[in-house]
Formats: structure tokens, sequence, C-alpha cells
């Protein structure tokens, strides 16, 4: 290499690729740095993509021609759509992907990305001069410049194994962690702690008895991840379900002492929502048994990820647990499970566009920021590529907030609240969630993805296609239909003589496309996700209009602007809590402000009055 | 943060005057004025002196270091001489001290509830306390800023937090065993919550309460309304304002009975047909006026006056105004059955008013307690996000009651109840 970058992205894992791909599809000349190659779009966990939440994630990183979702339909070999027999705006779909495939698609976008070169070499420092992040320095030496850097490290800072009684270094099994840089990034003075997370043994699935358990088949439907993918092209496989029992538990209970987690050699915290089997073992003793889910890893290969009993319980004891259960009595152990301590950035110390805010030019994502899941680190390459790339040419960043994307709702959490635990993107979190629903992603966000130039020829053109045929299917819907019309077209509504709009008629929950179809005479699949996604709009409505007035508190205090320096310490009224829990998050909006947990209503007020004090005498 | 003092006593002169000072020069204050820090919380006598020595005031002074202390602050009291010009003296020594001023109204209340001593329900609570001018206004104020109403508030809040956890872990978390379909408590738990709030919200409302219970006198003209006003004003009732009426032409006066507030409107009177213009408004304000009344003292021929008012017979010397089942009969000349009228308002006020020991709402909660209870009407339906989004909506009010953000707590109810993750 020995050039100079405009971006500089460290980290071949989901948030550096994603991060490398968005700042090279913007126009920014981009540079990957990665320990190995050929480990590029390494699944480190779960053979998985999507799911709850995380669906929605990959969705919208898909509407903004994100690798991803591209990616997870080129390796998929099982599809299911989670919360399917629920509305719409929470299904997750999820796709098992084989990890050779996945590898090689994602290398090979990376390839083909044209303003994107990979280099290999073990990033040992940053180049900082007068605060200001101006490239890296390779353990050989190496120097390469960059205008900006964007840390994507996952658990390779200062990453720690936990087994049983043994303690490794590495981020990953069989992987150098990068300690140089961990030991520099330290030094910064950024708020810095520890997480854990852990991932369960690999079995060989040729020594699974298949036949005793039940089955649990891919959904044989036709959805992709990517609007782009055209349909599926791997052929399915199904997975398997079998559960822990008594004699597991006892297993597990008496060894508890070996593991590192009750031992003391672990204190990060580990997420709630993804507890190791001892921890479930120990928080919620009543339960007689948990679920384990066995999913195969790819078409070629015999591993098999058992999905819930992630550990770090030693070899020994793994292996005993593992055989206690239906249909593993004779299971192979390939690689056994363990636990993961890593160091995190505080994602407080970062604005909404992921840069560090006492660092000009760094831009951290991913794990490192204190989250967990593939997706939730694509979706923060994704923005911070984005945001870095804007800066670098001289444009605004992604103009996201909690009412038009999961992504920014995740942002949002981390750069004002903080973590305490890996976070992981959950429904629950989006206030919003009937209007951000993962089918609905590229209405909410390829307009934005257009603005600012971040996406191929050949979305702008499948898009300006489908908006299109939204104008024809919004004007159907706009047509009025007597009672009578529906009454026809067997949909269960009284013959009132009511006329309504097809787009009212949609409220009745008894009324759907297809009456509306029959009754106006038009036909509206020709675009099935489209029509559907209406269809909801409609449903939803006078759900979404309650929220209208929210939203409008909202984006009124969203532009009340705090600037980054404000004098929280100099507000009269404020609590010592606040004030430091507002330093640590340096809210850039009221609103902002407001959503930090701990500021009170006075409090926003008097922050208020506070800012429009100190802009009156600067004025 | 400047430390703020005020006098919290009423206004001198009086025995005694309480200046309480508030923040971290609090203690410098206590030494710059008494040259020593008395032991935290055990009152002390001490002889006050000025930059110069001289004694201002010989006075006892409690020391309350921060913070378990009302503001949350360190805080101390002044209890002096309550003279205008002992408490002006100590007052101008006093913001000599670096970093001390007069506080702003209701600064102490500020500062509570920025420290979290008080939520915003006690903190109104305690402005409705300082305001009070009636022992039953007193009583009631004092059961909000006790947090009897954040302490149902909160419980209903909790109450919430874990229908929305159910509903949450079956959208987020329903592919796995540990989460079954709804609880069958579920639904009376909801009705429950539902029927405990719309409760609150038929009871009486905290602003009858401050502004007193209006009374209008009302019959056409000449039927002897303005001398049953002045009769019922010249009774041992108080008159708790010295502000004359207003300027319209229906006439208005506060007065207390029993300590109860009321507010008596003397009407123009009631005529059918008139066709002077300046009458027609006046009678257009009458009418206003018996739309807002709670109580109608009807003064005019018996039968015509409007539904529910209470028919009243005027005994003059004439005789005129006898009715034949009046509920009051009275002489505005004579005073004849004034106090028996009066009783039986503050009788009937007691129906209207909330009683001391219950629960009062003011205006705003009322109208978030509402958005709350309108979001929880249809109960759970099929639509489980609907359920969610109504359930999400009756959140978002709670917490714009109680000042709160809720998101992270539904979460931690949900980890905490259920066994979750793969």
């Amino acid at each position: 290499m020995g050039k100079k970058f405009d971006i500089l992205v460290v980290g071949g894992g989901h948030a550096g690729v994603e991060a490398a791909c968005a700042a090279a599809r913007m126009g920014a000349h981009t540079g990957l740095v990665t320990f190995d190659r050929a480990t590029i779009g390494a699944m480190s966990c779960n053979p998985a993509i999507g799911g709850l939440g995380k669906g929605h994630l990959v969705r919208e990183v898909d509407a903004f021609d994100g690798v991803i979702a591209r990616a997870a339909d080129a390796a998929a070999i099982h599809y299911r759509m989670l919360n399917r027999s629920k509305g719409s705006a929470v299904w997750g779909p999820r796709v098992q992907a084989d990890r050779n495939l996945f590898r090689a698609a994602v290398q090979n976008i990376v390839q083909s990305q044209s303003g994107l070169e990979v280099a290999e070499g073990e990033v040992a420092a940053l180049q900082l001069d007068g605060g200001k992040a101006h490239g890296v320095i390779l353990a050989d030496g190496t120097a390469i410049d960059a205008r900006a850097v964007i840390l994507c490290t996952g658990t390779f800072l200062g990453g720690k194994l936990f087994r049983g009684e043994e303690v490794l270094t590495g981020g990953r099994i069989g992987e150098d962690s990068a300690t140089k840089l961990a030991d520099q990034v330290r030094g910064f003075g950024l708020p810095m702690a520890r997480l854990k997370t852990g991932t369960p043994p690999r079995l060989d699935g040729r020594t699974i008895d298949w036949a005793a358990l039940p089955e649990q088949p891919s959904d044989g439907e036709g959805w992709t991840m990517s609007d782009l993918t055209p349909a599926r092209i791997n052929p399915e496989v199904f997975c398997a379900i079998t559960r822990t029992n008594e004699r597991s538990h006892d297993v597990i209970r008496a060894n508890l002492d070996r593991s590192p987690l009750f031992s003391g050699a672990i204190d990060a915290q580990g997420p709630r929502y993804c507890p190791s089997i001892e921890d479930k073992i120990h928080r919620f003793g009543d339960r007689d048994g948990h679920q384990v889910f066995l999913e195969p890893e790819g078409l070629n290969t015999p591993m098999v990820y058992p999905n819930g009993i992630s550990t770090s319980l030693p070899v020994d004891v793994q292996l005993a647990m593992l055989r206690s259960m239906d249909g593993l009595g004779q299971v192979d152990m390939v690689v056994p499970g363990y636990a993961v301590e890593y160091d995190y950035i505080d994602p407080r110390a970062l604005t909404r566009g992921l840069i560090v805010a006492e660092v000009e030019g760094l831009y951290c994502a991913g794990q490192l920021n204190g989250t967990t899941g593939y997706e939730e680190a694509s979706a923060q390459g994704l923005v911070a590529g984005l945001s870095s790339a804007a800066a670098v040419l001289g444009k605004e960043g992604p103009a996201l907030d909690r009412a038009n994307s999961y992504i920014a709702v995740m942002v949002d959490d981390l750069t004002l609240h903080g973590v305490s635990e890996p976070y992981r993107m959950l429904t629950a979190r989006a206030e919003y969630r009937l209007r951000l629903r993962a089918n609905n992603a590229a209405s909410r966000l390829t307009p934005i993805a257009m603005e600012l130039g971040c996406i191929g020829e050949k979305r702008v053109g499948w898009f300006e296609q489908r908006e299109a045929e939204r104008t024809r299917i919004d004007a159907a819907l706009d047509m009025v239909l007597p009672s009578r019309a529906l009454v026809d077209a067997q949909a269960d509504v009284r013959d009132d003589g009511a006329r309504r709009s097809a787009r009212e008629w949609l409220r009745f929950p008894t009324v759907d496309l297809s009456h509306i179809s029959v009754a106006l005479a038009v036909e509206l699949d020709t675009d099935e996700d489209l029509a559907a996604e209406l269809a909801e709009d409609a449903a939803y409505a006078p759900y979404l209009e309650r929220q209208d007035s929210e939203l409008r508190d909202l984006r009124a205090s969203e532009g009340f602007g705090l600037p980054h320096d404000f004098p929280y310490g100099d507000v009269s009224g404020l609590s010592n809590e606040m004030v430091e829990k507002l330093m640590d998050a340096r809210p850039d909006t009221l609103a902002a402000a407001g959503r930090i947990r701990g500021v009170t209503p006075a409090a926003l007020a008097v922050l208020m009055v506070h800012a429009k004090r100190i802009a009156k005498e600067a004025a | 943060m400047d430390t703020i003092f005020a006098l919290s006593s009423g206004a001198p002169p009086a025995a005694i005057g309480v200046i309480r000072i508030s923040g971290t020069a609090a203690a410098d204050a206590l030494e710059a004025l008494a040259g020593r820090l008395p032991s935290p919380r055990r009152p002390s006598l001490a002889r006050l002196k000025d930059t110069n020595g001289a004694l201002l005031d010989e006075a006892l002074l409690l020391w309350f270091p921060g913070p378990a202390t009302a503001t949350g602050e360190d805080c101390a009291e002044i209890q002096c001489h309550g003279g205008r010009a002992v408490i002006a003296a100590i007052s101008a020594r006093l913001a000599q001290l670096p970093g001390l001023r007069a506080a702003e109204a209701g600064e102490f209340t500020q500062r509570a509830f920025a420290n979290g001593r008080l939520d915003l329900a006690q903190a109104e609570g305690l402005a409705d306390l300082l305001a009070a001018e009636t022992e039953l206004q007193r009583a009631v104020a004092v059961d909000a800023a006790g947090g009897t109403l954040s302490k149902m508030f909160a419980d209903w809040r909790s109450r919430l937090l874990i229908l929305s956890a159910h509903i949450e872990s079956a959208l987020d978390f329903s592919d796995e065993d540990d989460v079954a379909g709804l609880p069958p408590s579920f639904e009376a738990g909801w009705a429950g919550l539902h029927s405990e709030i719309r409760d609150l919200l038929e009871r009486p409302r905290v602003e009858r309460l401050k502004d007193g219970i209006r009374v209008v006198l009302a019959g056409p003209p000449n039927a002897g309304k303005s001398m049953l006003f002045n009769a019922i004003l010249q009774t041992d009732a108080a008159i708790v304002s010295p502000i004359a009426g207003t300027t319209r032409d229906a006439i208005e006066r506060p007065v207390s009975i029993d300590g109860v507030p009321f507010v008596f409107i003397d009407t123009a009177g009631l005529r059918a047909e008139t066709s002077d213009a300046i009458e027609q408004i006046g009678i257009g304000r009458a009418q206003a006026e018996l739309e807002r009344a709670d109580i109608i003292l009807w003064l005019g021929p018996e039968g015509e006056g409007p539904r529910g008012s209470w028919e009243i017979a005027t005994r003059s010397d004439e005789g005129i105004g006898i009715k034949d089942s009046a509920r009051f009969t009275v002489s505005g000349l004579t005073g004849e059955g004034i106090a028996g009228l009066a009783s039986g308002l503050s009788e009937a006020a007691k129906a209207i008013l909330p009683g001391p020991g219950e629960s009062a709402i003011n205006a705003r909660q009322a109208q978030l307690l509402g958005e709350a209870a309108q979001a929880l009407a249809t109960g759970p339906v099929d639509d489980l996000l609907v359920t969610a989004e109504n359930l999400r909506s009756a959140r978002f009010a709670f917490d714009r009651i109680l000042g709160t953000v809720a998101t992270e707590d539904m979460l931690d109810t949900l980890f905490g109840r259920f066994c979750i993750g793969k």
C-alpha cells in the first residue's frame, strides 16, 4: 500500500466490511486492513443472519445497498420468518447460512467493490497528530495514511478466551487479539470497560441421532433477505430440536464452581438475553429443561451449532452435558464452547455519526461499541462508513432518526445510554415499531440512500419501478367503495350503505387486499410486497396518526440543538448525577437529552432556559 | 451551582422568621454568620454577627448536610426574630457571601425535584400545599405532597410495565419455549388497571378545591339575589380575598365556610325577553355562569329555575317568594335562615370536593391519565402489535405524569421475569 486513503477501515468482520463498502459506494477511496484476508466475512458464532429486530437491521442495511443481506441470500440454507403469526411489524426474517458460502460471498462483494483495497497486517497503532487520527502503523512498521480511520475490531481489543480453568489470549478461537492497539486506545483516555460473550461447542452432525429428534424444516416460502435477490438458490436443510433435562442440569450444577463466570475469573457483564446455559440454570433453577436448536453450519460440513447452550464450562463437563440430552448420547464435540471477555469503548463517547467526539477522524463501529450480533455490527459499520465518507467528501450524513429506522434507534440508545450488557436489537426498543417494518425498509430508507448517493444503478432502477407501482396502488386505494361492493367481494362487513375509500375499508379486520382488489376490479398484487405494505399502512393508520403528534413534539425538540461543549456543570437545578450522565452522553439535541435515563422534564426545562440564555449572550 | 436562601416563614413582622439556605455554600454561610458550624440536625443557639462583628440577632441554627435533606443539597435554617429589620439585615449579609443569592420562586422545590427528592406529582402537591388557603385545601395538598398520588401512579406504572413485558416477550421471544402465550391473569390485570384509572378520573378534581365551589344566585330581576348575596357575605364566613369581584355583570366573591372554599356569584337577573343590548350581554353571561355552576340557588318562581337548582324562598316584609317546598327559606334583611343555608352548602360541598385523605388529581394529571385510560379502553385485542402499541401509549402518558422514561424499565421487567435467550 504505502498510499493515502480517504477512509481506512481496521477489521474485516461484519462492521468492517459494511463500513468499507459503504464508504467506497459513496465514492471515497477506501482501504481495509485485516489480520488475514481469508477471514474476511467470517461468522464467529451462530451461523445465522436476521431474527427478531435483527432482520429489520439487515433489511435496512440492504436499503442502502449494503452487503449483509446479499451475502446472506447467497449462503442461506434454512429460512424462517419468525413471528409469522403476528403483525408484520414484528416479523423477523432469519436465515441460517453456510459459513463457507457466506464468507465467499462477502469476499466476492469486497473484491468487486470499486474504490476499495484490502491489505493484510496487524494494526499496531493509530497515527495521531494534535488529537486527529490520520492513519495507522502496522506491526511491521508500514505506515498507511488516511483522512479518517474506522475501528471495527470486534472482540479483538484485549480479547481473552475462557474455558473452564483455561485462559487464552485472542478474539476468536485460533486467532490473535490486537493487544498493542488495545494498549494505545486505552491510552486515549476514552472511557472503556469490559464485556463478555460466549459461544456453544460445535458438534459433529454425523454422531447425532437425528431420527430421534423433532425436525424444524425451512419454511419453503419464497422471500429473500435482499430486495435485489431474485430467488433462493441453495438447497434447504432442516434443523432439529432437543432439550436439556434434569441430568444435564445436575452435571452443570455439580461443576458451576469450575465455570469462569462463577469462579470469579470473569467479572464482565454478559448479555441477559443470551445467557450461558450455566447462567440459565443458576438464575432460573425451577425450569426442568431448556430448548436447544441443532443448526447445520453448512451444506458440505458435518459441523452443527447447538443454539441455546453457550458455555465456558471445562471441556469434560461440556461433553457430559451434551451427552445427557436426547439425540446426543453418542455425540462428538469438535470444538468446545468458550467465553470471550473483551474491551469495549463506552459508546457515549461517540456522536450519532459514530465518530469519537474527542478524536477527530476516528470512528468506531460494531462489537467494539458494546453491541452483540452480526446485524448490529453491520448496521453500525454502515453508519460509520456513510458518515465518515460524507465528512471527507463534504456532504451531509444520513438523516436517520428513531422514527425512520432501527439503525437510528440503536445508535441513539448506544450514544445516549451507553451499555451495561452487550446490546442487542429488540423490536421492543423501537417506539415507532408499527411504522418500522422489515418489509418497508426500502420505502423508508432508499430515498435517503439515493440522496446520499450510496446505491448502485441496479437498485435505483428497481426502486424507481417500485415507486411507479406505488403511485398506481395508492390511486386505487383512494377510490371510494360502497359497503355493497365489499359484501359482493365476500368481505364480512355490514351492508349499511356506508361509502369509504378502499384505504379506510382496510382498517376493518375482516377486510383485506383481496376483497379490495375484487371490489375495485383492479389487479393490486403485481408487486405483492408493496401492495401488502400499503395495506398495512392503511390498517395501522389510526395508530400512526396518534403517534404523529408525539413525533411532532419529538422533532421540535430534535430541532433544539445543544452544543457539544454545553456547560452542564454551570446549570443550576441539575443534580450531580444528571450532570454526570449528560456529560458522558453529550446529547446533541434537547430531545436526545430527554431520552437519557434520569433526566426529568423539569431538568429539560432548565436546560432549555440555560441554552437560550447562552445563545442570547452570544448574539 | 449557586447556593440559594429565602425567608420561608410568612411575611414579617412575625414572632419568628425562618430563613432557609440550600446549596454547597450553606455550611460556609453558617460559619460566616455564627463563627461555627453546629452539629448536624441539632438545634443550636448562636449569635449572628455582621462583617464588622456587630450583633445582628440571636438565633437558632439548624444544619442538615446533604444529600438526605429536603432539597437533596446541604441545607441550613436560621430561626431568627421575626422583625422586618432583623430579617432584612440577615438577608443582606447572606447576599454578600460568595456563591449565595436570594432564591427565585419555587426554586427550593425545583431543586428537590431535580435531585430526585420529589417526583413531579409530589412537587405539584407541594406547590398546592404552599398555595393552600383553607384547611381542606391544605389537607388534600399534604396528601399529594406526601406521595399518596405518586405511590398510586408508580404502582399503576409498574403494573403497566408487567403487562408490557408479557406482550413484548411474546413479540420478541415467541420462538422460545419459556415464553408461552399471555397468562390467564393478563386480561383481568388489564381491566383492573383500566377501571382504577377511570375511577380516579371520576373523582373530584383538585382545581375545584383550589378555586372554590361555584354557587350561583339566580332568578328574575328583583328576586332578592343581591340582598341574599350580601347577607351571606356578612355572616361569619370569612372573605378570603379582598379583591372585589369581576368587572362583568356577574359579581363573584370567594368565601370560606367551615374551611370549605366557595365562590358566590351574583348574576344579572334572568328575563326571557329584553330589547336592551347591554342587558342581553349580561344575561348571556349569567347563562354561562349557570353552566359552570356547582350549585345554583334559585330565587325565582318555584319550578322555573334551571334543572337541579335549589329552591330558595326569600322571606321579606311583603311576603313575596314563599314556596311550597323550598329547600331553605331565608331573609336577606334579617339574616334569618342564612346560617342554615351556609351549613347546607358546606354539607353539599363535601360530595363535590375531594375529602381530606382522598387523593385528588389536577388538570394536567387528569389529561394524561385520560390519555392512558383511552389507550387502555379497548382492552387486549387480537393483534398483539396493536395491544403493545396501546400499552406503550399508556406508558408514555405515565412517563409524562411522573417524569420518567420507561423502555429500559420495561426491559428490566422482561428480563427479570423470563428465562429468555438462546
